[in-house]
């Protein structure tokens, strides 16, 4: 706070100017409005779940009362299918907080999320061999 | 439930419902390349997600006293690798502290398999992770990373050194290449298969 005062001119306070390495300003829960876990529903969306936008999603009218957090996050979504950790990191958001809104727009209707594989539960075979082949392809 | 069921085809014509993606964990200590690996076979850009702990408390059951009150935030790493349409490999590297082990439960839940990344030079500090992979069964590869200047191990020594179960493959690399970094992933892919298949049958016998 005190390293800012060298310029010239007045400094009156609360009118220093701080760019993007002074972190967010506004705290991230804040866009949530302070619940750090998904709403009723519960899911706990793993990092890799994918987020489709849902073939019948509620009207403009809907869309148009979501924060800009969410609408940036469903913007991201309609461009093209994208993991959780994606959006996160397209959306320059924490991941909990990226979780929470999703759940928002799940419960509301405009996403639809994959089931993440389920815990030791390997793929078939068939796959396994087409993520090698994939691989030495590249 | 809201998920969709992936396996439903339905008459959906999008791709996307069907969509899959896997998870393979790049471990190691710090500085030893995880980032350098995820970047080499990425297809995008390293991403960097992060994760924000602000609720004291819940997971700092076994940090050892240390207090932290402050909200942290760990950065993850993350890539891309799209097989094809609907079928794409996710690349996560794992927070190297300790103390953020909690984050590594989460990122193992229903990962492919791991790759430990290790440098000769202080192979103490990929210890933990060989641990925390074979102690929850996860398929592994030992990849050693061959910084210049590193003095040449063998496959079989830092097999040795580590006193890895035996088939865990050991594989030499260089993190920055892109062929041998996607000759790693190969090798675990092979392995998670074999794993995979050897569990089966124990199941069954």
């Amino acid at each position: 706070m005190n390293e800012d005062s060298t310029g010239v001119g007045p400094s009156v306070p609360g009118s220093q100017w701080y760019d993007a390495d002074a972190g967010p300003l506004v705290r991230p829960y804040a866009m949530t409005g302070g619940r750090t876990k998904p709403g009723p529903s519960n899911v706990r969306f793993d990092l890799i779940a994918l987020v489709v936008v849902d073939d019948d999603p509620p009207g403009p009218a809907e869309e148009s009362l979501l924060g800009p957090e969410h609408r940036s996050l469903l913007a991201l979504c309609r461009a093209v299918t994208q993991s959780v950790a994606e959006l996160s990191a397209d959306a320059d958001l924490p991941v909990g907080v990226v979780r929470v809104l999703l759940g928002d727009l799940l419960e509301s209707g405009f996403v639809r999320v994959s089931r993440p594989v389920p815990p030791a539960q390997l793929p078939d075979e068939r796959i396994l061999r087409e993520v090698i082949d994939g691989l030495r392809a590249l | 439930m809201a998920y969709e069921r992936s396996e439903s085809s339905g008459a959906d014509d999008s791709a996307d419902s069907t969509a899959l993606a896997l998870k393979i964990l790049v471990a190691g200590g710090f500085g030893v390349g995880k980032t350098t690996l995820v970047g080499a076979v990425s297809e995008i850009r390293p991403l960097r997600t992060e994760e924000q702990l602000s609720r004291a408390g819940e997971f700092v059951d076994d940090t050892g006293g240390v207090d932290q009150k402050t909200t942290t935030t760990v950065a993850m790493d993350f890539g891309r690798i799209t097989i094809r349409s609907g079928l794409s490999l996710y690349l996560f590297g794992t927070p190297g502290q300790d103390r953020f082990w909690f984050l590594w439960d989460e990122l193992s839940q229903g990962a492919l398999g791991a790759v430990v990344l290790a440098d000769t030079r202080r192979l103490e500090d990929c210890f933990p992770a060989v641990d925390y992979f074979e102690h929850r069964k996860i398929p592994f590869v030992v990849a050693v990373n061959c910084f210049t200047g590193a003095r040449a191990y063998g496959a079989a020594e830092v097999s040795r050194a580590l006193d890895l179960d035996r088939g865990t493959p050991v594989v030499l690399c260089d993190a920055r290449d892109r062929d041998s970094g996607k000759e790693v992933l190969i090798r675990l892919v092979e392995y998670a298969g074999r794993m995979h298949t050897a569990r089966l049958l124990d199941t069954v016998g």
